[in-house]
């Protein structure tokens, strides 16, 4: 539909041919998603929309879930942060790094991971919403990330 | 008393070390509809060193029978996949491979 619009070049980085409209729209969602990790503390109970970040490692072994969470938890939590950090950073720029597009990379999963969690989506087709139904926006931002997702995905597998 | 210095230790497993040390445990990656065909095979890729095409069998192993096993192995070394898979946003449990 659009062309390539993420390419891998011979020196190893990445040109992004994304629109101001798509970097505003992103610039617009990451304080958000800031906001929605910071309210997830290093003990206690995780956010149920970030509930697919932090997700539960063992499923019988309480103890051992306890362990998992109280030395998994920080790492997690600021590896999230810092690549968040790191597309905030990059976002107005023509040209990435391989590590800065593996930010935006895991940044914007992120992201959909939270959106769609929200929306509780399922592997059907997209519904057809009603403009006026409160989720037709978010749905609307779930599968352009989706898109976007997939074009930074394929240039990195190049 | 045996001299401690000189006398050759004789190491009993409890039942319970014996469950430990022997029983290994797998990683399992569990369908989700949200995460991309795409991203899931890379990162499968990134983490495991897999060539396209494993990684790719993997991937629509998850999606069709709603899960794979990923990885097996030390409780340690099970614990960092889940943990490194965690990172990247994958829905992955481990468990003692004895079911």
């Amino acid at each position: 539909m659009f062309g390539r619009r993420v390419r891998r070049h011979r020196s190893g980085n990445y040109t992004l041919r994304i629109d101001d409209q798509e970097r505003l729209l992103l610039e617009h969602l990451i304080p958000q998603l800031r906001e929605l990790l910071m309210a997830t503390g290093p003990s206690g109970a995780v956010p149920e929309a970030a509930r697919r970040l932090f997700p539960v490692a063992y499923v019988d072994e309480e103890n051992l879930e306890a362990e998992y969470q109280s030395l998994m938890r920080d790492d997690l939590l600021r590896r999230r942060l810092e690549q968040l950090e790191l597309l905030e950073e990059t976002l107005t720029r023509d040209q990435v790094s391989e590590e800065e597009l593996d930010a935006w990379i895991g940044a914007v999963n992120d992201l959909r991971l939270v959106l769609g969690t929200r929306l509780d989506v399922s592997e059907e087709d997209p519904p057809a919403l009603d403009p006026t139904d409160p989720d037709s926006a978010p749905y609307a931002v779930y599968l352009y990330l989706g898109d976007l997702l997939g074009e930074l995905v394929a240039a990195r597998m190049d | 008393m045996p001299n401690p210095l000189t006398s050759t230790p004789v190491h009993e497993p409890t039942t319970d070390e014996t469950v430990e040390t022997d029983t290994p445990w797998v990683v399992i990656v569990w369908n989700d509809p949200i995460n991309l065909m795409s991203y899931v095979v890379m990162v499968l890729q990134k983490l495991f060193g897999h060539s396209r095409e494993k990684a790719t069998k993997l991937m629509l192993d998850v999606h069709e029978k709603g899960r794979a096993v990923v990885s097996a192995g030390s409780r340690e070394k099970s614990e960092l996949d889940v943990f490194r898979l965690h990172e990247h946003g994958l829905w992955a449990t481990m468990q003692k491979d004895d079911q």
